[in-house]
């Protein structure tokens, strides 16, 4: 769900270190070198990367679109392909008929099995576009903060990877022990208390 | 710092005393329920509570749910040793109201319902659409952050064990 829907769930992040300078420009580069690449036409079933907020299916970061106030606004775009099992089993039966009659056999060797199922495989994909999947991100570069939009396993761990990989920044995730950890007034003792704490019994 | 992975998964209690002490501080003590700016904020549990209760061998999860929902299982939970996983929060301020649920273990906001803002009618309107929701989004989220960092130096301080555990131990054994 994006910032604008009417219910959401975030995810918090600390961005670990800065950009170097000129800033804009770099987090313009990281957006434009990972920009989500369309596969539809392609036999490839997952595809990851940057969109932009504002029109998510034709990505364009120029002209600083990627700025909002004192925040940097985009999304993670996630494409994936699904092609049914039954769908494949009827491809792949119809095309070893196909192969047996030209042929003139009434056995396919294994190896052949796999390349016709290949085949298959590969032209389904290239048939079915991918189902986009976008979750948004707001980076308050001052606060060194992210708000990702989505608390599902999968989709964080893919912006952890893409991020640094786009910016060469660190996201450290906030739960309960890392957001101890980053209160500002913690001292050193209080992050060795801390450390060392274990579980409290509330019941006798 | 801990390696992550490792630290997610110790101190994922901190998160289910966090909200055990919530609980307990908007049933007993909502003077102590403050923001950032030290001011006494309207904090109250919505329409569901979610505890785990671990036995020997499995881990028992029960969901109190519905409108203004009796807590007393959830007490009786408390009293055989589980402990509160998620909570769902009504935060009021004026009139305006915000809902959402805190998860413990990941410290996630979910299902977040922020008050109405305006319909976008052109593009023009987008920025500010933004930045009117980003700064509703942070209420919630910087208020738990200031009962959280409240939570961990109380936690942290002998205040812990010498008087807030005796006073929800007296609570929940009431």
């Amino acid at each position: 769900m994006g910032i604008l829907s009417s219910s959401v769930s975030i995810t918090r992040y600390n961005v670990k270190n800065k950009l170097t300078e000129p800033v804009m420009e770099n987090i313009y580069n990281g957006l434009r070198k990972n920009t989500i690449e369309d596969i539809d036409k392609d036999s490839a079933d997952k595809t990851i990367g940057w969109t932009s907020f504002e029109n998510p299916y034709v990505p364009d970061f120029e002209g600083s679109s990627f700025v909002c106030g004192s925040y940097f606004i985009f999304s993670l775009r996630i494409d994936k392909k699904s092609v049914p099992v039954k769908l494949i089993n009827k491809f792949l039966s119809l095309e070893t008929e196909k192969r047996l009659k030209e042929t003139d056999r009434k056995f396919l060797s294994r190896n052949e099995k796999k390349i016709i199922k290949d085949e298959v495989i590969d032209l389904l994909y290239r048939r079915i576009p991918a189902a986009p999947n976008i979750y948004d991100i707001i980076w308050n570069y001052e606060q060194n903060s992210i708000w990702f939009f989505s608390n599902l396993k999968a989709a964080n761990e893919e912006l952890e990877t893409l991020f640094s990989k786009s910016f060469n920044l660190t996201l450290i995730r906030l739960f309960p022990y890392t957001d101890a950890y980053f209160i500002k007034d913690l001292s050193d003792t209080e992050k060795d208390l801390l450390t060392n704490l274990s579980p409290t019994k509330f019941s006798e | 710092m801990l390696d992550i992975a490792v630290a997610y998964n110790r101190y994922k209690f901190l998160g289910h005393e966090f909200l055990t002490w919530l609980w307990y501080l908007i049933e007993n003590d909502r003077k102590s329920l403050t923001n950032e700016k030290n001011e006494i904020i309207s904090l109250n549990i919505g329409n569901k509570v979610v505890f785990d209760n671990k036995t020997d061998n499995n881990t028992e999860n029960i969901v109190i749910k519905g409108d203004d929902p009796g807590l007393e299982e959830g007490i009786i939970a408390l009293k055989k040793g589980g402990f509160v996983t998620e909570i769902d929060f009504l935060f009021q301020e004026g009139e305006f109201q915000w809902k959402f649920i805190v998860k413990g273990e990941s410290f996630s906001l979910n299902s977040l319902k922020a008050p109405e803002t305006g319909n976008i009618e052109k593009k023009d309107d987008i920025e500010g659409a933004l930045l009117e929701k980003i700064y509703l989004f942070e209420k919630p989220l910087l208020l738990i952050e200031a009962l959280y960092k409240k939570f961990i130096k109380i936690r942290l301080s002998p205040k812990w064990n010498t008087e807030v555990v005796p006073l929800i131990k007296t609570w929940i054994s009431k």
